[in-house]
């Protein structure tokens, strides 16, 4: 199955508008990166643009968690070339980081501050000036709309809130690049929804380029494009239509039990 | 890296840390009560056995109790050095250390953040020790105060850096225990904290003496002590800072995403 949906990819892209490089923000080149034995990434290539929102999908130990290191430069890959707005995360990490704001798997609020407190720790480890900052901070704590919740610890908020704090101080730099790795895991199907809503609305408004990783197929059925990882290889990417289309399936959640389901049989 | 974004973000993680020692009223508790109970009881009950001859920096006969106290001032900077490393072993585990890692500054920078933090906190707890000291009757050279800083401040960033470059090693909080006997307690007894090598030197014991004389310890607790009676001690202070430098970078080096250990981590 792979070598014909290697050979298939090209079907989505389209000739007669070939997309410039500088439209993507974000992009992957043969990445690669093992552990051992084991190859955690391989030879990924993957696109984000400015306003797009990309569902990276792949069941658990896909890939998916190594590639947000890799991404979010706690790592470096063993081969292949990661640039965000431009500058390669090996040689420039400091300048691509600049660029980039990262929702992690794991809470990383601090829980005894609150919720303004811990955006400012934020903007101060990203250097914000004094008058960006609080008007930053200030922005992103009204667009949370807590109220007088934002000045509790925010350990006395919801599960829910809490991710939402965690994605206002990704945001408190403006990044053009939003990475959430599996944001969505142990939330309640609203929350769910309504920080999918969010992250959406972040796309069309402020042009930020998202790249959004589940194994939960209903995330992305809305995404721009949807790029299904297995087993640290690309299987497919595209739009989730002409996924389902291309795998001769409804919606791209039988395409992807399909495709993983059949590739991890085999 | 520009001098502000570095300030700033020296000051949040500083901010955070002491925001942090300050809720754990028990800490600051317990990291007193351990050196007190050793001046307190322990020297009072060796006054009259340990008899202490006259060695520079002291120029008259003193009492045990006020020879422990250089001793004892770097056991709290020891006890605290490791305490703040076990701290990032706990933000690996819960998620923060990579919020900082991922923050927009060279690696090595974040490392220098993390130890100033915990020293900064190491070098209040000494003076607070001393206040307690002053109070209990044993005498606390005035003018060695001020002038003792300097040596504090390198002591405590020497031990805080081996305890940084301790915790690259140390995946899990359970291994830590361990580690820090096999630490902590030979750094402490092998070295000039509780008494005069020559005395170790006296009682045949050639080895421990040999081994204490290149203790990095010894050489904090004997610039701590040189430094509160106003007298020069350039050897310790080189060793101090040769040892700073060695196990910081070695830290950096164990935390860098490409060379070190972390990067063939999950």
């Amino acid at each position: 199955m792979p070598a014909s949906i290697a050979c298939s990819k090209s079907v989505f892209e389209d000739p007669s508008s070939p997309s410039p490089p500088v439209d993507a923000i974000l992009s992957l080149f043969g990445v690669s990166k093992s552990y051992g034995s084991l190859k955690a990434l391989d030879a990924v290539d993957l696109e984000v643009a400015s306003g797009e929102f990309v569902g990276l999908l792949g069941p658990n130990g896909a890939g998916k968690s190594t590639l947000f290191q890799i991404l979010s430069g706690l790592f470096v890959a063993d081969a292949g070339e990661v640039r965000a707005l431009g500058y390669d995360l090996r040689r420039q990490p400091v300048k691509a980081l600049a660029k980039i704001g990262t929702v992690f798997q794991q809470p990383t609020l601090d829980l005894d501050l609150s919720a303004r407190a811990n955006l400012r720790f934020g903007a101060l480890l990203h250097g914000m000036p004094a008058r960006r900052r609080l008007d930053r901070i200030e922005a992103e704590i009204h667009r949370l709309g807590l109220g007088e919740q934002a000045d509790i610890p925010v350990r006395n908020l919801s599960g829910g809130n809490r991710r939402r704090v965690e994605l206002a101080r990704a945001l408190v730099h403006e990044p053009q690049v939003l990475l959430m790795d599996e944001a969505t895991v142990g939330l309640d199907p609203a929350s769910r929804r309504g920080l999918l809503e969010d992250v959406r609305a972040l796309c069309a408004e402020r042009g930020v380029g998202v790249l959004w990783a589940t194994h939960l197929v209903d995330e992305v059925e809305r995404a721009h494009k949807v790029v299904i990882l297995h087993r640290g290889r690309v299987l497919i990417e595209g739009p989730p239509r002409r996924i389902a289309n291309h795998a001769g399936a409804a919606n791209i959640d039988e395409a992807f039990m399909a495709m993983t389901g059949a590739a991890s049989s085999s | 890296m520009t001098a502000r974004h570095a300030l700033l973000a020296l000051a949040a993680v500083s901010g955070r840390e002491a925001f942090k020692f300050a809720r754990q009223k028990g800490r600051l508790f317990s990291a007193l009560v351990r050196p007190t109970l050793w001046l307190a009881v322990f020297a009072l009950g060796f006054q009259n056995i340990f008899g202490v001859s006259i060695i520079p920096p002291y120029h008259t006969y003193i009492e045990y109790q006020e020879y422990i106290v250089p001793g004892l001032a770097a056991m709290v900077l020891l006890f605290n050095g490791m305490q703040s490393s076990l701290a990032m072993v706990y933000d690996r585990e819960m998620g923060m250390m990579r919020l900082l890692l991922t923050a927009p500054l060279p690696r090595w920078y974040l490392l220098f953040c993390k130890l100033m933090a915990g020293t900064l906190l190491s070098v209040l707890q000494v003076y607070a020790f001393f206040i307690i000291a002053t109070l209990i009757g044993v005498h606390v050279p005035l003018q060695g105060w001020l002038l003792v800083l300097p040596a504090l401040v390198l002591a405590g960033m020497m031990l805080g850096a081996i305890g940084l470059l301790l915790s690259v090693h140390i995946r899990q909080l359970e291994n830590f225990a361990g580690t820090m006997n096999f630490v902590i307690f030979p750094m402490f007894f092998i070295s000039s904290a509780l008494y005069p090598l020559w005395k170790l030197e006296e009682a045949g014991a050639e080895s421990v003496f040999r081994i204490a004389q290149v203790n990095p310890f010894t050489h904090a607790v004997e610039a701590i002590r040189f430094s509160l009676y106003a007298e020069p001690n350039p050897l310790s202070f080189c060793v101090i800072g040769a040892t700073l430098i060695a196990a910081f970078a070695l830290a950096v080096i164990g935390y860098d995403p490409q060379r070190g250990l972390a990067a063939r981590r999950r």
